[in-house]
């Protein structure tokens, strides 16, 4: 337990200690990838540690960012109430998906979360006449200020994305070292056996999918706000299947592992557009004599080819082969 | 009062409804045929095949590549290449989704979650890789013959007739190998139980190999028919392989019968409701009637066996 509090409080301390450090693209990277590390911590708790792989979160991060979006928009709210409606709407979803969702299980939980985030995308195109579809909509600066604070600033962008990060980290933490977590764990592992011995799966997996709806909708409401754009690619399929991989390199039910394999993927997909592909693309044409001309833009073949090593090869990911072989320990 | 003056739209002009049906039971040939090879590797394997779109868009990206060589390199009519096409694609794609079996799901176990990682992680790839090779244009291939079938109010198309007649003789020779030769009893047999069969000497492995090349292949029959009505672009797997999960699911998981009717129920009414109505409500609703079936009647619509 203690181990524990003092390995999170190092990551979180060691985050504000490299706010002055970095330049002034790695900030806006970093305040990013927290924003969507958020995301990935919620998806962990389903999938990590429910067991529940879900193919539908993009709906829960868009409801969060479109609750929190349109009421700035629309209704002209300050940006702290609206946060607080993009989080509301995130776990309302998760209640209605979570009711009808967890009556099916492995692959039928698949498809009918997929099925209910196509429903959703689709019906944010339908209405574009207020979301404005793929396009999307930015937030002028003027309305990002949340108690004096202008949150388009990189300073304040970086620490507020930190202050998220941080409650969820520690939520997380929170949640799986409790008894409700071990229940977790143990529905994960053999649910018969837990319902065996008195417990009601149902309303732990329904906690778990409303928590990580809920940290998903707070990860789409926030990055609406710091970063100032809302849009309809951030209900697609995609973005359902990011955090997947994200929490499939970093490591399924470790609570630093959403945060790694963000950072990771985020920073290889960044270098794939700027220097990999470009010079694979070079390669290829140089060494066979074979024209790829798409190859420069294709950064999601690694995302492809990711996820179907990590399957392969490192299912229990980089903290949970960690785990496995070095510090039994981690969290 | 006519009784019609009640009904909540207006009823459109036999002729464009004359168009819309027949739109439709194009599209349902060509449905039937790429969700039966999604339902086939459901139905034998267990797999839900994420990437079975992107074997569709690589056997209709094929099909340029062939009769474009064909005409480049031998000439001659737009029907040889096209033929060849028809040939050589799914001939093509079925060999890289044995191979992509052997490599990936046999090493899985073909344990139901982690092959359908691997396959969104597959679908990543081959899409990607056409984009590589085939670059982002859509582009089209000459239809092999061109004549007109004069109906009361329009003329229309002979290929896309003849696009429905080839589905409907391609779906009874699957239909007549799955339930009349002696492979597809082996493959019944490996659905039914694969331990047993396996112990009776069936190779099982060498099985599901097949049956991951042959529904890969059927989508790209499906896309080699259609691609001389829609062109080929590297995007084009998203549509077919929603519309296959509705139509496999709506229809039972691993029912044929049932994935041919719900193909033409679903095939008809997009048909219909894209020619007449807005076809992004119809794709809402139709999302989520699956992930309602899914929840309240798992076996389906048509089919009897839980799934």
């Amino acid at each position: 337990m203690i181990r524990s509090i003092l390995l999170h409080g190092i990551v979180i301390a060691a985050l504000i200690a490299l706010e002055p450090m970095l330049s002034e693209y790695h900030h806006g990277n970093l305040a990013r990838i927290m924003v969507l590390a958020v995301y990935a911590t919620g998806y962990n708790i389903l999938f990590g540690y429910a067991g529940l792989l879900s193919l539908g979160h993009a709906m829960f991060f868009a409801a969060g960012m479109y609750g929190c979006a349109m009421m700035v928009r629309l209704a002209e709210w300050s940006v702290g109430l609206a946060f607080i409606m993009g989080v509301a709407c995130a776990l309302i979803a998760g209640i209605v998906v979570g009711f009808l969702a967890l009556r099916t299980i492995g692959v039928g939980f698949m498809i009918v979360t997929l099925m209910f985030a196509e429903a959703a995308y689709l019906t944010i195109l339908y209405y574009n006449e207020y979301t404005r579809g793929d396009e999307g909509f930015t937030i002028p600066q003027a309305a990002r200020t949340l108690m004096g604070l202008d949150l388009s600033d990189t300073t304040t962008r970086y620490f507020a994305a930190l202050a998220l990060f941080a409650a969820a980290l520690i939520t997380c933490a929170a949640v799986v070292q409790s008894r409700a977590g071990r229940v977790l764990v143990a529905i994960r592992e053999n649910e018969d056996r837990v319902r065996m011995l008195g417990y009601d799966p149902f309303r732990y997996k329904l906690l778990a999918l409303v928590l990580s709806a809920g940290m998903a909708g707070a990860a789409g409401a926030a990055y609406a706000v710091l970063f100032g754009y809302a849009g309809a690619s951030f209900a697609g399929v995609q973005y359902s299947i990011l955090p997947l991989l994200w929490v499939l390199l970093g490591g399924p039910g470790t609570t630093l592992g959403p945060l790694l394999g963000t950072v990771l993927m985020f920073y290889l997909v960044d270098h794939a557009s700027g220097t990999i592909m470009p010079g694979l693309a070079a390669l290829v044409e140089t060494r066979f004599g074979i024209e790829a001309p798409g190859l420069a833009s294709a950064w999601l073949l690694l995302v492809g080819v990711a996820l179907v090593l990590l399957v392969l090869f490192a299912p229990k990911g980089l903290l949970g082969t960690v785990r496995a072989r070095v510090i039994p320990w981690l969290p | 009062m006519n009784l019609l003056d009640y009904l909540p739209f207006d009823l459109p002009h036999p002729a464009l409804l004359a168009a819309g049906l027949l739109e439709g039971t194009v599209l349902a040939a060509v449905l039937a045929l790429t969700a039966l090879g999604l339902s086939i590797v459901f139905g034998i394997m267990r797999v839900v095949n994420v990437a079975h779109g992107e074997f569709y868009m690589l056997g209709a990206v094929l099909a340029w590549f062939v009769t474009h060589q064909v005409t480049a390199t031998v000439g001659g009519p737009p029907w040889l290449g096209f033929a060849i096409a028809l040939v050589v694609a799914p001939l093509i794609v079925a060999a890289i989704a044995g191979a992509t079996d052997w490599l990936v799901l046999k090493r899985l176990n073909y344990d139901p979650e982690a092959t359908i990682v691997a396959t969104i992680g597959l679908l990543y790839i081959l899409q990607q890789l056409a984009l590589t090779f085939y670059g982002p244009d859509a582009r089209p291939v000459e239809a092999p013959f061109d004549f007109r079938v004069q109906l009361p109010w329009f003329g229309y198309s002979g290929y896309k007739l003849s696009v429905v007649a080839a589905a409907i003789v391609l779906l009874l020779a699957v239909w007549l190998v799955l339930t009349r030769t002696k492979i597809g009893l082996v493959m019944r047999a490996t659905q039914y139980d694969r331990e047993t069969a396996q112990a009776f000497g069936i190779p099982v492995d060498k099985v599901y190999m097949i049956v991951f090349a042959l529904g890969a292949g059927l989508a790209a029959i499906g896309a080699v028919l259609i691609v001389p009505i829609q062109q080929a672009h590297y995007l084009m797997g998203g549509d077919p392989l929603l519309l296959s999960f509705i139509v496999v699911i709506l229809g039972g998981l691993g029912s044929l019968k049932g994935t041919v009717v719900a193909a033409l129920f679903i095939g008809l009414s997009d048909g219909l409701i894209s020619t007449l109505y807005e076809p992004t409500l119809a794709k809402i609703l139709a999302t989520l009637l699956v992930a309602m079936v899914l929840v309240f009647r798992p076996q389906g619509l048509f089919g009897a066996r839980a799934a």
